[in-house]
């Protein structure tokens, strides 16, 4: 009997796991670098109407006004229809201030393009979108995207 | 005294490591695709010029009152009649435009007592405060659908040579600008140009009275 035995025949080798982790950090910093994280995080209901006329909105020159009812956990503003600007609810009043903020804060080449979109709750009355397109008018941001899912055409 | 090699490290888990940060950015990933529609608002004008005066059957009026219902051109409609209606009204070229030229391109019925041209053609919106915002959208969806598939119907006639293979060859060119939109295109960019000529989206928008 030989101290070295003989392998067997027909013994696969074991698959080496050793890039396992190289693939999986792959995966990862993809996973990271698409991941964008909600800056504000919503206070009100929002679902959207949807259209099947739609077209793709351009992230980087555009400004997000919410708008709907108050979602459950913040029941102590009421049950009407209320505008939201990244993490507060705004009056009408402000709206102009806070587009100019929003403005402000984009790239400077965008500034001349920017796009409001809209995200208002299908429920809301269409009375408050229409005082805040006049609020728009008066703060010279004319390009509106009224924001809705996507609709396959009939 | 002897060197003695520092032990290796222990490899094994990274793999769990690497799973564990996978799976938490897998599920707070959400690759957002907004969509909708876009629309331009007027600028505010103090100026007191008299509005020039617009003959009736050069406006489609499309009215939503607070219960939803739609009224087009003082006759009830549905909603799924809008689309075909507006195209209609669209497309009529009854008579002649600013210029006086009579829209060649149109195939409406040419009805004495419907829009001239198309260049005249102005669909008039007003809603109530309390139109919801759905139907609101839903109306905007069918106005802008008309004129959608208009200028989709000039683009097939003018430019189906140079894209054989899409199905709709408006939207095949406003793609092909968004894909080029950093080296300038200027025969595309004409050509969209004259197409939204043809069919320019005239949709005003009333504001709703306040009481």
């Amino acid at each position: 009997m030989s101290k070295f035995r003989k392998k067997e025949k027909g013994e696969l080798p074991a698959i080496s796991t050793a890039s396992l982790p190289d693939i999986v950090f792959m995966l990862l910093f993809f996973f990271m670098v698409a991941t964008v994280m909600r800056d504000s995080s919503l206070m009100i209901e929002n679902r959207l109407p949807s259209a099947d006329q739609v077209e793709k909105l351009k992230k980087d020159r555009t400004i997000f006004i919410y708008a709907g009812k108050p979602s459950s956990q913040y029941k102590q503003f009421g049950v009407e229809p209320r505008i939201q600007f990244n993490d507060a609810f705004i009056g009408l009043e402000d709206v102009q201030s806070s587009i100019y903020q929003g403005i402000s804060e984009m790239n400077e080449e965008l500034q001349s393009k920017v796009v409001v979109g809209l995200k208002v709750d299908k429920d809301t009355n269409a009375g408050l979108v229409s005082d805040i397109k006049q609020e728009l008018r008066k703060a010279n941001a004319l390009k509106v995207m009224y924001i809705a899912n996507a609709r396959k055409d009939e | 005294m002897a060197k003695r090699a520092a032990p290796e490290v222990n490899a094994g888990s990274m793999a769990d490591i690497a799973f564990l940060l996978l799976i938490f950015f897998l599920v707070t990933t959400t690759i957002e695709k907004d969509k909708g529609l876009l629309r331009s608002l007027p600028p505010i004008d103090d100026s007191e010029v008299t509005p020039p005066i617009i003959k009736q059957k050069n406006l489609f009026t499309v009215l939503i009152n607070r219960h939803n219902q739609l009224l087009v051109e003082d006759e009830e409609m549905q909603l799924k009649d809008l689309r075909q209606a507006a195209v209609e009204f669209l497309d009529n070229g009854g008579g002649t435009n600013a210029a006086g030229e009579t829209c060649t391109y149109c195939k409406g019925k040419r009805d004495e007592s419907s829009s001239d041209h198309p260049d005249k053609a102005i669909i008039s919106m007003k809603h109530d405060r309390e139109t919801t915002y759905e139907k609101y959208m839903d109306v905007q969806n069918e106005l802008v659908a008309a004129y959608n598939i208009l200028r989709e119907r000039e683009a097939t006639r003018l430019y189906k040579k140079y894209y054989p293979n899409a199905e709709k060859v408006f939207t095949a060119m406003l793609e092909e600008k968004e894909k080029n939109q950093f080296s300038k295109d200027e025969v595309l960019n004409e050509r969209i140009e004259t197409i939204k000529n043809l069919f320019p989206m005239k949709l005003s928008e009333a504001e709703p009275d306040k009481d």
